[in-house]
Formats: C-alpha cells, sequence, structure tokens
C-alpha cells in the first residue's frame, strides 16, 4: 500500500483549501525557478527516467513524446493540457483540478519550458464549471504572484496559461479534435499524419497531455525521475490516481502505487465488491473503452498497462467499473454502447452508422430478441468498425462488445434459449 | 422569454467579459473565442440560443453564421429552445446506472414532468437523460444549471427538486454527506 509520504495528491480530497498559499505549504511552487535553471534536457531526462506513461489512456511514454517537440526557438510551439475527461468511470482530472490546480498550472509551467512552448492552453469539459472556476481563480492567483507570466517565477521564461471551457462533446478528448474544437470548429478529429508534435494548433508544432501527466510533473522533478520509477514495475511505474465505481460499498478516488492487484485495491479503498468478491460479476479495468474481465481474472490481475493488455484489456484511464452479480451484463454494455452512438461525430461511416447498429443489436440481444448468428453478425460488425476510423472512438465502441461476447458468450446464448423455449 | 430576440448584443459586463475572453487567443485566430462567446451570450439570454444571438456572435468575430451554427449544433451545452430556469440533467451511463439512476430518472418523471426535454407545468423546470457527467465515483447524479448534486438516491432527488421548487438553499456536491470522493469510511 502507498505510504501517505509517497503521495503525490496531499489534497486531492479538498480537506485542505486549493489557495496557492495552501498549496504552498504543501510544497507546490518551491523554488520551481532551480528546477528551470537546471535546463530543457534535464528535464525530459528525468522525465524519461521516470518511466512515467501518459496518464489519458493511450500510456505513450511522457519523456519520449516530449522529445519529439521540434528544439527552434523560432517555432512557436504549445502545450495543451487535455482536461475534457469524459471517458465514463472516470473522474480523477476533476478532483486534481478543484483541489490540486495548482500542481496543474506549475507542471503546465515547467512542460511547456521543456518543449519550448511560450503559451499552454487548458482544454476543460463544459459540464466542470465549478472546477473551471477555481482553475481560473488559481490561474489568476498565479498571475499576481508572477509564478506565470512575463519571467514565470523568476525563470527567464515568459509564459501564458489560458483556461478554455468546451461545451459537452466526449470526442474532444481525442487530440486533434480537441484541437479543432480550441480552433473553433466542431470537433472533427484530424488524419494523422501530421500528427500535432508536427502540425498542432494552428498548424505549430504541439503536445496534447493529460492533466495527471501534467500535474506529476513538479513532483517527478523535485524527487527525481528514480523515485517515481521505483513504484510499481518496470515500464508500468508511479503513483496512480484510480476511480473505483459500481457495486463496492464505498466508491471513491484514491491515489496507490501502479501495479496494485486489481482485488487489493477494491478491498482495501472502496470497501469491497457488494455482497462480497464471491458476488462479483465481471470489472471494466480501465474506463468504459477497455474490455471488461470476468471475476477469475479479476481475482489475480495487477492494475497496470502491460499486465491488464495480457489479458485482452486495459488500464485506460484506470477508471475501475465493478458490476456484481445482480448485473444484467447485456444492458450495461448496451448503455456503453449507447454512449458511442450518441459521442459519434459523424465523419467517418464505418462509426456513424456502426454505433447505432451495434446498440440496436445489442438492445435486440437485451430483449431476448436474437439468436447465436445474431452475435456471430454483431461481433463480425465489430470488426468491420475497429481499425477502419480516423480516431480510436470507433475501436472504443468495439471492444467492450468484443470484450462481453468473449468471456459470456456461452452464458448470454443460454438465457437466449431459454427465452425462446418459454 | 422565449420570444424572438432581434436585438441582442452583449451587455455593458458581458462586453468586457467579451474582450478578456478574445485575448486568449491570437489576435487572427478570434474563431477561437467562439465557445465561450457563446456560452456568455447563452447565460445572457435565460440559457438558449437564438438564431439572432448565434447571428450576433458569428458578427462579433467574423464568421459566417453557417460556421457558428455548426459549432451550436455539434455541442450538447448550446440549448436552440428554452429549458426553463431549472435545467436538470440526469446522467444514465453505465457507473451512474448501476448505482440506481433509473429512480433518479424517476423522481424527474413525476416532479417534473412524464416526458423529457418538455417543461414543467409551472415553466420552471425541465429535465433530459445525458450521457457520462464525469463524476462517476459520486454516482448516481445530476448537474442543474452549473452545479452537480451527487450521491443521490429516489427521495434526495425528490428532495432536491422540491427545495428548488420552494425557493430553498440546497448543498451542492454529496448528498450522503461525504467529502468530494473520499470512501466513506
Amino acid at each position: 500500500m502507498l505510504k501517505e509520504k509517497d503521495k503525490i495528491f496531499t489534497n486531492l480530497f479538498g480537506d485542505d483549501a486549493y489557495s496557492l498559499k495552501s498549496a504552498k505549504k504543501r510544497g507546490d511552487w518551491d523554488n520551481t525557478k532551480t528546477l528551470i535553471k537546471k535546463g530543457r534536457d534535464w528535464i525530459i531526462d528525468e522525465m524519461k527516467k521516470s518511466e512515467l506513461r501518459g496518464r489519458g489512456g493511450a500510456g505513450f511514454p511522457t519523456g519520449l513524446k516530449w522529445s519529439f517537440m521540434p528544439k527552434d526557438p523560432a517555432l512557436n510551439n504549445y502545450l495543451v493540457v487535455n482536461a475534457d475527461e469524459s471517458e465514463p468511470g472516470t473522474c480523477k482530472d476533476r478532483d486534481m483540478i478543484r483541489n490540486e490546480p495548482h500542481k496543474l498550472i506549475e507542471g503546465c509551467l515547467l512542460a511547456s519550458f521543456a518543449m519550448n512552448a511560450h503559451t499552454c492552453y487548458i482544454y476543460i469539459r463544459g459540464e466542470y464549471f465549478n472546477e473551471a472556476v477555481v482553475l481560473q481563480n488559481a490561474i489568476d492567483e498565479a498571475y499576481e504572484a508572477g509564478l506565470v507570466g512575463k519571467n514565470a517565477a523568476k525563470s527567464g521564461w515568459d509564459f501564458d496559461v489560458y483556461l478554455h471551457r468546451g461545451a459537452g462533446a466526449y470526442i474532444c478528448g481525442e487530440e486533434t479534435a480537441l484541437l479543432e474544437s480550441l480552433e473553433g470548429k466542431k470537433g472533427f478529429p484530424r488524419l494523422k499524419p501530421p500528427f500535432p508534435a508536427n502540425k498542432g494548433l494552428y498548424g505549430a508544432p504541439t503536445t496534447v497531455n493529460n492533466v495527471e501527466t501534467i500535474a506529476v510533473v513538479p513532483t517527478i522533478l523535485r524527487r527525481g525521475g528514480e523515485w517515481f520509477s521505483s513504484f510499481g514495475r518496470k515500464k508500468n511505474t508511479g503513483t496512480k490516481v484510480f476511480c473505483i465505481s459500481g457495486h463496492v460499498n464505498n466508491p471513491c478516488n484514491i491515489e496507490e502505487e501502479m501495479g496494485i492487484p486489481l482485488r487489493e485495491l477494491i478491498e482495501k479503498h472502496a470497501g469491497g465488491v457488494m455482497g462480497g468478491w464471491d458476488n462479483l460479476k465481471a470489472i471494466i479495468p480501465g474506463g468504459s473503452s477497455v474490455p471488461l474481465i470476468p471475476k477469475n481474472i479479476c481475482d489475480s490481475v495487477l492494475m497496470d498497462f502491460d499486465s491488464l493488455t495480457e489479458v485482452k484489456s486495459g488500464l485506460g484511464t484506470a477508471a475501475v467499473i465493478v458490476m456484481d452479480k445482480s448485473t444484467d451484463l447485456v444492458k450495461a454494455i448496451s448503455k456503453l454502447s449507447h454512449f458511442y452512438k450518441h459521442e459519434s461525430c459523424g465523419q467517418c461511416t464505418p462509426c456513424r452508422e456502426g454505433t447505432g447498429w451495434l446498440w440496436r443489436m445489442m438492445e435486440k440481444i437485451g430483449e431476448g430478441n436474437a439468436t447465436s448468428t445474431d452475435i456471430d453478425k454483431l461481433l463480425d460488425v465489430t470488426k468491420q468498425i475497429e481499425g477502419h476510423t480516423i480516431c480510436a472512438l470507433g475501436d472504443a465502441a468495439a471492444w467492450p462488445i468484443q470484450g462481453l461476447f468473449r468471456h459470456f458468450r456461452e452464458e448470454i446464448e443460454e438465457s437466449l434459449t431459454k427465452i425462446r423455449a418459454a | 422569454m422565449t420570444n424572438l430576440n432581434d436585438n441582442f448584443s452583449f451587455n455593458e459586463t458581458n462586453e468586457r467579459e467579451a474582450e478578456k475572453i478574445l485575448a486568449k487567443y491570437p489576435t487572427d485566430r478570434k474563431q477561437s473565442a467562439i465557445m465561450p462567446l457563446l456560452d456568455l451570450a447563452q447565460r445572457q439570454n435565460d440559457n438558449w440560443l437564438s438564431r439572432d444571438v448565434v447571428e450576433y456572435v458569428a458578427n462579433f468575430i467574423e464568421i459566417p453564421f453557417i460556421k457558428a451554427w455548426e459549432v451550436v449544433t455539434f455541442y450538447s451545452m448550446y440549448y436552440t429552445k428554452y429549458n426553463g430556469k431549472y435545467l436538470v440533467q440526469v446522467c444514465g451511463t453505465t457507473p451512474c446506472w448501476l448505482r440506481g439512476s433509473d429512480q433518479v430518472a424517476k423522481a424527474c418523471k413525476e416532479m417534473i414532468s412524464p416526458d423529457q426535454n418538455t417543461l414543467s407545468k409551472d415553466g420552471l423546470f425541465s429535465w433530459m437523460q445525458v450521457e457520462c457527467l464525469g463524476a462517476c465515483v459520486n454516482a448516481p447524479l445530476v448537474q442543474i444549471n452549473d452545479d452537480y448534486y451527487e450521491d443521490l438516491t429516489y427521495d434526495t432527488t425528490k428532495n432536491i427538486l422540491q427545495s428548488l421548487m420552494d425557493g430553498k438553499e440546497i448543498k451542492v456536491g454529496s448528498q450522503n454527506g461525504r467529502t468530494s470522493s473520499k470512501a466513506v469510511s
């Protein structure tokens, strides 16, 4: 279990104020200048040593991603922070924004300096209105104190940070849709290449990072990349904020060591599965886009990127959605299908048409009005969507359904047969 | 209130606010300001956008009306009709559904209107089912205007709606007494 002294987010729950004064007492903005004076290469090197992998879902190594940014000082590079947290099950960034905004802002300065960016935009989902108010207050405080703005934190680096509110579109969490949205357009993902590091916001080199990825940067740089990588396993390091929702006794967010066993995570922090561990049916371990895993896998799986990939699921955003034996799994996944249908931007035909088709088929199965052939057809359609769209929303719509039938097909077919017989 | 607003323009406060918004983006990238400007205009216009209001915003940043209308219709938080003084958005995505969001929707049906997107008899309320609001460990929840009300049951949902109807103040956030997303111990 992660020790209190090793937690990065000591005010995750807002027991203390979010203000600059309180944040400084917690160690934020402590001599930020000296970290910057160590130089760009040192920062990127420490990030590489930390083995931090992006916390937004894809898990790409952060230090490596930063190193892709052009170093030409004549270019107008941007850092864009993705605070469009909308993946069902996920609500970790919300707590960081409302209770630890200064960690995020300080991280923005350090990351922007490392990537030769003088400007940073934070794109926050529109529904997080109160969180945006807090974050804007914190940004204003930082400007007043000279921590951002001209000669930010007396480092010699000019740095501006702006908050931009979205307006309700899951797709804007996809980095290029987010950039389109930031440019004042509807959120249609862009074809890649070119990747944002070459042509991003306003055609300039841009890196898009998740809130958590940026908010852990100041602590990693202060305590050292090796301190961070001492938690977890090789290539799956650090601490991580997990969101535990669904059928547990005490749903919560919690910062833990990467690679904690799933069962331990739930039993130590969320009061266990309702009705006990044996009442568990299945868990979606990383937000709605990753395939569910049945109880026998949950018994022993570790919560990190590679362990969950091995069992054909994923860590995603580390949003753990627990479903006990009372759950109608077809309905639970059908609700996710409805989500993807609603959130498909409509740009690519396989996704626009396919997500609706998947949802209608799932509803049909849920009503008992389907056969084994229908399930085959459904799985075939998921394969026709997967990999055939500009962005990963199509894949994300396909995977939960594939996961469901990978583990529960027999059970679902049995109940369909019973309904037909009745 | 629901009349077409032929002469919409930002009031003085919002004009200053609009200038602050424009200052966030490069001067040749005014279109970037469209989302915060539409939000500002919507707030000034009883939380909905008529065609005239959108035209005003499009002119404000010198883009064609259709570019602005595309944005209005793409994002779910711009409303092209009046939704009452209180818009209640019930999250129904899986994490909320697992914790009883159907009961929350039932309370809204009984207290506001049997159908979503329909004004209550007094014209003050409407409700709608929405997708994930991003507060899943505090499920189920509703968003009423700008605020989240979390850890709901059928009864607490009814109490909240009744308090709003009676003009009483209600506590924003978790309704079961816990602090933010910390586990109840």
